[in-house]
């Protein structure tokens, strides 16, 4: 079997592999997304902890 | 509860939970990748053509266990839901909805290659049948709970009310998928039955199975990161997130 | 215990009557979906024959959860509701008297009115009896399930949406039995089956939904 008659699934290439590539792609969306959802939590977290540290400073000198 | 060995309700809270998530997570990404390899040689290389539909069936690797996934995320969400309204374990809470956005995108998934393995087969994209339509108030089901945590500041309302909307869908289910099924053989709409199987060769079965198991793997996988957020995201002012944000630099 | 729901039911609608607009509102929503169906399919009686159960029950359906806002939306804006948490009386009893005259006010006129509407889209005088028993059995389980969507997003931002994309799935069993039992009844298989489950499912939401209702106020309200 040859890779092109492979990919046309006997005519129904379209139908399978746009099933399985839109699967593919959400589930690769779906990790990106918790990535840079992570990524924005850990940053603001980290703003917020560095503001909290120089309040302390702050309070510690007066 | 301390008799049986290990303290489960030491798990249950955010704080062990966070680290033990994070090193579990890569275990669970790297079986949902081997078994999803194997999965899909078996389906597209192993099992052979099927007599009646050609190479289109091979859709259903993808399908069914999309189905099925749509179908138990909803119902462990709600049992998180219920044991986060009942013990009042924050942890449970976190789960349930951290499993929602997963849950609907397996809906959407089921949708959607439903739709294109009807196409070339019953030559239409979508038949009012009673197991498509069931999936589709699934994923309407799935957006009302989603847009109602959403909708709420306070994250502990939030969590409870979506909680308590979870129990009643998941109680409220059954009722739909019965009513759905008596409509459908009310209006004899879609002459197709696809409820008689079609003999399935043994790799198939395989095939379907090992798939199955991929998509659990990616969906605690994906689980658990998202819960190791909203931990994060709700346990903010806690001394151990400061801990964890020290390491992460 | 029922002195205290009698209370509650007789003070709802002496609110109620107090502001007959909301009730008229919604009783020409109502009145006015059913009719834009003709103009929007074409006036063939045939056509309109088959589709009026369906029809008048999306319409119903979709006119008492226009009202659902007001089920707990008045009391919640002025603290009643914080008092009745406190009542001795167990919450989900009073939350069942408020449903009831929830429905006396908004679910009885349009079955009241569904006749009329099904007189213009040519339904027969069986279809007709068959379209208002499965309206009076299914617009107390509509107004009962729709109360926990209620209670769940008392005082959330654009809460009058939100409800509706929680409790519209949850209503498609009644439903389906409601225009089902109509149209069986045209087919000529009876409307028994359709009614009599119906009439479990009311049931099962006069037992469930006040209980679920009250824990949802009590998550909200805390």
């Amino acid at each position: 079997m040859s890779w092109s008659e492979f990919f046309a699934m006997g005519g129904y290439g379209v139908y399978v592999w746009g099933s399985y590539g839109v699967a593919a792609l959400l589930m690769v969306l779906e990790v990106l997304w918790v990535k840079r959802r992570r990524r924005t939590i850990l940053r603001r977290l980290g703003r917020i902890n560095q503001m909290g540290a120089v309040k302390v400073e702050h309070e510690a000198e007066t | 509860m301390s008799t049986a060995g290990i303290n489960w309700f030491k798990y249950s809270s955010p704080a062990t939970f966070y680290p033990l998530a994070g090193r579990m997570i890569p275990w669970f990404a790297a079986l949902a990748v081997v078994s999803a390899v194997a999965g899909l040689y078996l389906g597209f290389f192993v099992a052979p053509p099927d007599y009646q539909q050609g190479d289109a069936y091979r859709i259903m690797f993808i399908h069914v266990p999309a189905a099925w996934m749509s179908m138990f995320i909803y119902v462990v969400m709600a049992g998180y839901a219920a044991l986060g309204l009942i013990f009042n374990t924050r942890l449970s809470a976190m789960m349930a909805s951290a499993l929602a956005p997963t849950g609907a995108m397996f809906t959407f998934l089921a949708l959607w290659t439903g739709a294109l393995w009807g196409k070339p087969m019953w030559g239409t994209w979508w038949v009012w049948d009673a197991r498509l339509t069931s999936e589709l108030i699934l994923l309407f089901l799935y957006i009302g709970y989603m847009s109602l945590e959403a909708a709420i500041d306070d994250p502990r309302r939030a969590s409870r009310a979506s909680g308590l909307l979870a129990i009643v869908g998941v109680v409220n289910v059954p009722i739909i998928y019965y009513s759905v099924q008596w409509w459908n053989t009310l209006h004899q709409g879609a002459s197709i039955s696809f409820d008689k199987a079609p003999t399935m060769a043994a790799t198939m079965l395989a095939a379907l199975l090992v798939m199955t198991f991929a998509c659990w793997m990616y969906a605690i996988a994906i689980v658990l990161m998202r819960v190791r957020n909203i931990i994060l995201e709700r346990e903010r002012h806690s001394e151990w997130v400061m801990g964890v944000l020290e390491e992460e630099k | 215990m029922l002195a205290a729901l009698r209370c509650m039911v007789m003070r709802d609608l002496v609110l109620a009557v107090r502001r007959v607009s909301d009730v008229l509102t919604t009783l020409f929503f109502f009145v006015i979906v059913v009719s834009l169906f003709p103009l929007g399919v074409g006036p063939e009686m045939e056509m309109l024959r088959t589709i009026a159960p369906g029809v008048v029950w999306v319409a119903a359906i979709l006119a008492s959860m226009l009202a659902l806002g007001r089920l707990f939306g008045h009391d919640y804006g002025d603290g009643t509701l914080e008092q009745m948490l406190l009542a001795p009386q167990p919450l989900a009893l009073l939350v069942l008297g408020k449903v009831l005259a929830h429905w006396l006010v908004t679910g009885l006129p349009l079955v009241l009115m569904a006749p009329l509407l099904g007189l213009q889209f040519g339904l027969d005088t069986v279809a007709l009896e068959v379209l208002v028993i499965s309206l009076l059995l299914g617009t107390p389980a509509i107004s009962l399930i729709g109360a926990v969507g209620a209670a769940l997003t008392l005082g959330v931002r654009g809460g009058g949406v939100l409800v509706s994309l929680l409790v519209l799935p949850l209503y498609i069993p009644v439903l389906i039995f409601g225009a089902g039992a109509v149209e069986a009844e045209a087919a000529g298989l009876g409307a028994g089956g359709h009614l009599s489950l119906l009439g479990a499912i009311a049931v099962l939401a006069l037992c469930f939904a006040p209980l679920a209702a009250a824990a949802a106020l009590r998550i909200s309200l805390e």
